[in-house]
């Protein structure tokens, strides 16, 4: 058995009176797609933050694939290959929605081409294809602020997409999404996910989505993982049912 | 490669672009060789069109800045080291060429804006330009004060340098320096361009729009703006050293942070954010301010505070702005007649 | 360097902060509030020394005694604030509170460029000296260095007055409460009730008021010319950027600082004395971002 590809070890913080991490352990292996369940309030964006080194743990580590990323800062961390899609999409709101992708793919091709147009670049077919795979492609050519929640939302998981990471962190990826559009788009997503062979830990709200399309559930209670099960297992669990999914409902 | 500043025009499709960008381009092109004819047909403004065109280029540095939503008060700093720059190459090997002369003054602007650039791009907003500010005015008492160095209030004398190994006689060489000057213009325009449309100028840009975003693309946001401050330092530079040989002196005042604010004044005037607007900012802007003074001397200054209201009220987009809204709207008619 | 020197260096140092401390409160107060930099602010300043010296010159000539110089100081800041901070707030930066903060930091630089030729236009290019008002209240002796009553202790005094009164104003009376409101939500404010766009003109009254009190107080120390607006309103910007945006005991302390820097710089080295404000910003900020005073913002994802 390899290395896990996330590993947290004890991380604690708080916020005020709040513990947000109460001593959070967590292995995540790779290839997996884990579903973060909870309250609101119970830790799984500061969670999030904390892993992608937004804001460091009072104490513990976070590690990537064995090495300690604790006290890295977010773009250094993304540079060894995790890339996150955020609750309010985070989005360069003067440019298209091809643009955004096109200038994430800058980013990560580097200084490959100076002074070519962005509009040029090579990889402009796979930022389309991208496009194309979160049912943006039609509005390509149109600046993301003019967009509605929905395509935002998408798009923002394509920017990170485009990254071409080993894990993916997403925060609520479906909310904003039409619900006739919500499962197909899933499905897309992580047969993607599968192929590109990107891990992925997603917190979300809608248990269809979860029991569909998780490999695994962990369920977050006043900052730590409760329970940790097959998705089975944990939406036929009594306590879930009573704190999670009752309050959901 | 788009006349055009903002969004607006990135939302059409390719082809749209590439039929817009060529208008661009020609009246680009349109400018700069009327400009051309200028020592021909109009010998009398020829000073007067350099010494813009120069100011045009520093303006440039800080619409480049504006791209990524930032504005330095404290640009003149580099139009200063520039220009002493030049003069004291110019002390030290009177009759150096002109390339060298202007060279010289890029790269003292280059390494300036490296090191001040490090430090100020930790900043935003208020900071950022009040930071700048003070780097400039640091320069400024630094020339004013220490005499034996700087020359103090008097400045320095640039004597004329020669052209290509040449020593030229005073029309000849002002001829030369104009049109050495649009080609500058021309050419680093063309450059700037070219860099904002770039991935690098790219990622310069949305330091404006989501910084967040850019350090999740593994991106150093200090180290994408360093890259544009360190352009914008250079543009500026090269203009403050044209204008300290066409007018055979520098000054402390090249570094006055009321120059500084002029240039932003400039900048906002042709079209904040607009590459081709700093230029025609710039003309605008020295026509009327000496024809202001000549006019009238005790109120010129009053009389530029009032344009520059009416523009920021009436016309924030500036010149460029105007023209793409009176543009946009014969389109429109154009598609409604048709 | 000597006690004679030290204390003299000191007192200037004390004089001069004082001054600088008038001028910034004015201007960290409407940028606290209304979150523009008003670059118009030096030229309220000049305005309202040049005001107080014409008042000043035009009362005495009268016969009046020279201690009403000090009245007429008030009048003068008052009308400054009213004649000028009112038209400017209502006809102009009302206009362009939702615009982005250059254009408003332009809008104001406009206002300045005019102001400047309005001074040249009223009161010529000449310098003007009105010192009977510094005369009026005699010397101090201490420790052995005579110095000025109206520098060592009546500017201070006011300086100290200004900075405890609006603090006072600000926390513990109905109206600072509402003006706080408003500076740390404008929206919310407004929907409970509170007129935001008096609020507004009420704030840049006052600090342009403030601004002109500085200048009015300054007159009688120097004489009065054409860009001393300029001259000041670069260090009231420093003071203010140095401070932290809106602090005011932050502006307090960073006027101390940069007076007591700038003298003693007088004494030691004077080349770099000009220097000094600056420097002192820069290195303030190396240190702290955010100005002495100011909170780091933070972002929230």
């Amino acid at each position: 058995m390899s290395a896990p590809l996330l590993e947290t070890r004890n991380l604690m913080i708080r916020f005020g009176g709040v513990i947000a991490a109460n001593d959070v352990s967590l292995k995540i292996e790779a290839g997996r797609n884990l579903a973060i369940i909870g309250p609101n309030g119970a830790g799984k964006t500061t969670f999030l933050n904390i892993c992608t080194g937004w804001i460091k743990p009072k104490s513990g580590q976070v590690l990537f694939e064995g090495e300690d990323i604790t006290p890295l800062p977010p773009r250094k961390i993304v540079r060894r290959g995790v890339a996150r899609a955020f609750q309010i999409p985070q989005l360069f709101t003067e440019h298209t929605a091809l643009e955004n992708l096109l200038i994430s793919a800058a980013a990560r091709e580097g200084m490959r081409h100076p002074l070519r147009d962005l509009s040029r670049v090579p990889e402009r077919a796979e930022m389309m294809h991208l496009l194309e795979m979160v049912n943006c492609a039609d509005v390509a050519h149109r600046t993301v602020d003019e967009l509605s929640e929905g395509q935002r939302k998408l798009i923002d998981i394509a920017v990170a997409l485009a990254l071409r990471p080993r894990l993916l962190l997403m925060d609520e990826p479906t909310s904003g999404v039409a619900s006739s559009q919500k499962h197909k788009i899933m499905e897309i997503l992580i047969r993607a996910l599968a192929e590109a062979r990107v891990t992925s830990v997603f917190v979300e709200h809608d248990m269809g989505i979860v029991g569909d399309y998780a490999d695994e559930v962990a369920v977050w209670n006043a900052g730590n993982v409760q329970l940790r099960g097959t998705p089975t297992e944990i939406l036929e669990h009594p306590d879930v049912i009573r704190d999670v999914i009752g309050e959901v409902a | 490669m788009s006349i055009h500043s903002d969004a607006g025009a990135m939302s059409r499709s390719p082809a749209e672009k590439e039929t817009r960008m060529t208008a661009g381009t020609w009246l680009a092109i349109a400018g700069l060789v009327l400009l051309a004819a200028v020592p021909i047909f109009a010998p009398s403004l020829q000073l007067l069109v350099n010494l813009a065109l120069a100011k045009g280029l520093a303006v440039l540095g800080v619409t480049v800045l504006l791209r990524a939503g930032q504005v330095s008060f404290g640009h003149a700093l580099y139009f200063a080291v520039a220009a002493y720059a030049g003069a004291f190459l110019l002390a030290a090997w009177p009759g150096a060429d002109l390339f060298v002369v202007l060279l010289a003054g890029a790269l003292g602007a280059a390494v300036s804006g490296l090191l001040v650039g490090l430090f100020v791009v930790r900043y935003r907003g208020i900071f950022f330009g009040m930071l700048n500010l003070a780097f400039s005015m640091i320069f400024w008492s630094i020339l004013e004060k220490f005499y034996h160095v700087t020359g103090g209030a008097d400045g320095i004398r640039l004597p004329r340098p020669s052209v290509l190994g040449m020593e030229m006689g005073r029309h000849d060489f002002e001829l030369v320096l104009f049109w050495l000057t649009l080609a500058l213009v021309g050419g680093l325009g063309w450059f700037t361009l070219r860099w904002l449309a770039s991935p690098v100028g790219q990622l310069f840009r949305t330091v404006k729009t989501n910084e967040t975003r850019l350090e999740y693309l593994g991106v150093s946001p200090r180290r994408a703006l360093l890259s544009g401050y360190l352009l914008s330092a250079v543009l500026c530079g090269v203009g403050g050293a044209i204008m300290g040989v066409a007018q055979g002196v520098v000054t402390p005042e090249y570094a006055w942070w009321i120059r500084s604010g002029e240039m932003v004044f400039i900048a906002v005037l042709g079209g904040a954010g607009s590459v081709p607007g700093a230029f025609i900012g710039a003309l605008i802007y020295e026509f009327v301010r000496v024809f202001a003074s000549a006019f009238a001397g005790d109120v010129w200054q009053m009389l530029l505070g009032g344009f520059l209201l009416v523009i920021i009220l009436f016309a924030p987009g500036g010149v460029v702005g105007l023209f793409e809204r009176v543009t946009r709207r014969g389109a429109a008619k154009g598609e409604e007649a048709a | 360097m000597n006690l004679t020197i030290f204390l003299l260096a000191l007192f200037d140092g004390i004089a001069y902060a004082a001054l600088v401390f008038i001028v910034a409160l004015g201007l960290t107060l409407i940028f606290g509030v209304m979150r523009i930099l008003n670059v118009a602010h030096g030229s309220l300043y000049a305005i309202g020394a040049y005001a107080t010296v014409a008042l000043t010159g035009f009362f005495l000539s009268l016969g009046l005694a020279p201690a009403l110089s000090f009245p007429l100081m008030l009048v003068a800041a008052i009308l400054v604030g009213i004649l000028l901070g009112g038209p400017i707030e209502w006809l102009l930066l009302r206009r362009i509170y939702d615009k982005p903060e250059v254009l408003q930091l332009l809008v104001t630089f406009a206002v300045f460029m005019i102001l400047e030729d309005v001074q040249r236009l009223v009161w010529g290019t000449q310098p003007y000296f009105e010192a009977r008002a510094l005369q009026a209240l005699g010397n101090v002796t201490v420790f052995g260095v005579t110095y000025t009553v109206y520098q060592l202790i009546l500017l201070p005094a006011v300086a100290l007055v200004l900075l405890l009164g609006l603090r006072f104003f600000l926390r513990r009376t109905i109206l600072g409460k509402l003006i706080t409101a408003t500076t740390e939500d404008r929206e919310a404010a407004q929907s409970i009730g509170i007129d935001a766009d008096k609020v507004f003109l009420l704030t840049f009254i006052v600090g342009a008021a403030l601004g002109g009190l500085g200048g009015a107080l300054a007159s009688p120390t120097t004489s009065i010319l054409p860009g001393m607006g300029a001259d000041m309103i670069v260090l009231s910007f420093a003071v203010v950027a140095t401070a932290g945006l809106g602090q005011i005991e932050g502006a307090a302390l960073t006027a101390l600082m940069i007076g007591l820097g700038r003298s003693f710089a007088v004494y030691v080295w004077p080349e770099v004395a000009v220097l000094v404000p600056y420097l002192i910003m820069v290195l303030v900020l190396l240190v702290r971002p955010e100005g002495l005073f100011g909170s780091p913002a933070a972002r929230k994802i």
